[in-house]
């Protein structure tokens, strides 16, 4: 079976989705996401969506839950590299998929998620963004 | 209509074409055809004699009076270019389909000199004159009004593509400054260009300036959540500036959530972006004199 591999890059989690998502596979992405915060303490996740030229809205779901787990297991999530036509459509669409963090590209995404983690350190307590 | 009694105008109409030619030149000349001064005389005598060549060759070829058969082809596509011209040139429609309905006259005139026959015959040539001319004349409007829309479609198009520039300003922020009114059309090529800038350039701010929009309401201001909300998925955060003291009250009377960082100026925008950025200008200590 097919499987979004997740690499730990330094406190982050780097996720790229690369091959069609369908509900089976955004379950498993879920469950081995949840599991990986679990065990490694990360406190970012990295989604990469640059190879998706298609972003539905079952697809916007997927990212607005695994931001708000991600949220709940004290991690940021950002989401990187989404193309200028997927943008035009999910705006058509009305999806803005308000409460996720976006960048230009991994390196910028990493860049943020450091900034939101030192902006938290310094705040001593977490709390929602 | 009976082939019979009309048979007698493309001979009449070959046979004098000198004569007709120099009268229809007169009517032309005298509905003030040249007096916008956007055309030549000889230029002008030149078409109508290739127009009467056409019409004369048109009517020989065959006694039908549909215009769009095959044998007022040449007349067609002669009368096409003079419409389109025309139309360039910025005639009016009228002065363009005077052109044609303007050989009306001396046509009758010379039927009516030569056709000896009952006035029923007579009637019946003026008839079918009268009907050729209609609808070559409905023809040059049509033209016309087609060159007139191409013109506009193109300008239109022009327009789009002079409006909307993206402009670098600065390591990571780039501005958009627009110009005119925001419509869905322009609204998506602004957005297009933005974003393809934005990873272009890998900018982090955009600058939206509304300066030149003239006036926002509910529909612009949804194109402006649109273009910020698109940015914002790329990973940009956008900026809007320029807004006027009339606009911000517009604004607030609309009730209007823009949802975005505002800026009166350009160059507050500018700061802020800088400062978001992490970047700086400072004035140099000793000033040049």
């Amino acid at each position: 079976m097919e499987e979004i591999p997740i690499l730990k890059v330094g406190r982050c989690l780097l996720v790229s989705i690369q091959i069609d998502m369908h509900d089976r596979l955004a379950m498993a992405l879920q469950d081995d996401l949840t599991r990986r915060l679990v065990e490694t303490r990360a406190r970012g996740v990295l989604i990469d969506i640059s190879a998706l030229d298609l972003v539905d809205s079952f697809i916007g779901r997927m990212l607005s839950n695994i931001a708000a787990m991600a949220r709940v297991l004290d991690a940021h999530t950002v989401v990187v590299g989404m193309r200028p036509q997927v943008a035009i459509t999910l705006v058509e669409l009305g999806l803005t998929l308000t409460g996720i963090q976006t960048a230009l590209d991994v390196d910028r995404g990493l860049a943020l998620i450091n900034r939101l983690i030192d902006a938290e350190g310094e705040d001593g307590a977490g709390g929602a963004q | 209509m009976v082939a019979s009694h009309t048979s007698r105008l493309p001979a009449l109409v070959d046979k004098h074409a000198r004569k007709l030619l120099a009268a229809w030149l007169e009517r032309q000349i005298d509905s003030g055809s040249l007096r916008s001064g956007q055309i030549k005389e000889d230029e002008l005598k030149e078409q109508s004699q290739r127009f009467l060549g056409a019409f004369v060759g048109a009517l020989k070829a065959d006694q039908n009076d549909d215009i769009s058969a095959a044998n007022w082809g040449p007349a067609r596509e002669l009368l096409g270019d003079v419409s389109r011209s025309r139309a360039v040139q910025g005639f009016t429609p009228s002065e363009t389909a005077t052109f044609v309905f303007s050989l009306k006259e001396p046509l009758f005139t010379l039927l009516r000199d030569e056709v000896n026959g009952s006035a029923q015959q007579l009637g019946e040539e003026i008839w079918t004159v009268t009907k050729l001319i209609d609808k070559l004349g409905l023809y040059t409007t049509e033209i016309y009004q087609q060159s007139r829309d191409d013109i506009i479609r193109r300008q239109a198009h022009e327009l789009l593509e002079l409006s909307t520039p993206v402009v670098e300003l600065w390591d990571k922020i780039v501005a958009l400054p627009l110009i005119g009114t925001l419509d869905s059309e322009r609204t998506q090529t602004v957005m297009e260009n933005l974003l393809n800038h934005i990873v272009k350039s890998g900018a982090e701010i955009a600058i939206i300036d509304i300066t030149g929009v003239p006036t926002v309401d509910t529909l612009v201001a949804q194109h402006l959540i649109k273009t910020v909300s698109a940015a914002r998925l790329m990973g940009a955060d956008c900026i809007i500036s320029g807004i006027r003291p009339q606009i911000a009250q517009t604004i607030v009377h609309l009730g209007l959530q823009l949802d975005v960082v505002s800026k009166a100026t350009m160059a507050d925008a500018f700061a802020l972006a800088l400062k978001r950025t992490g970047q700086g200008v400072v004035r140099n200590a000793a000033k040049p004199t």
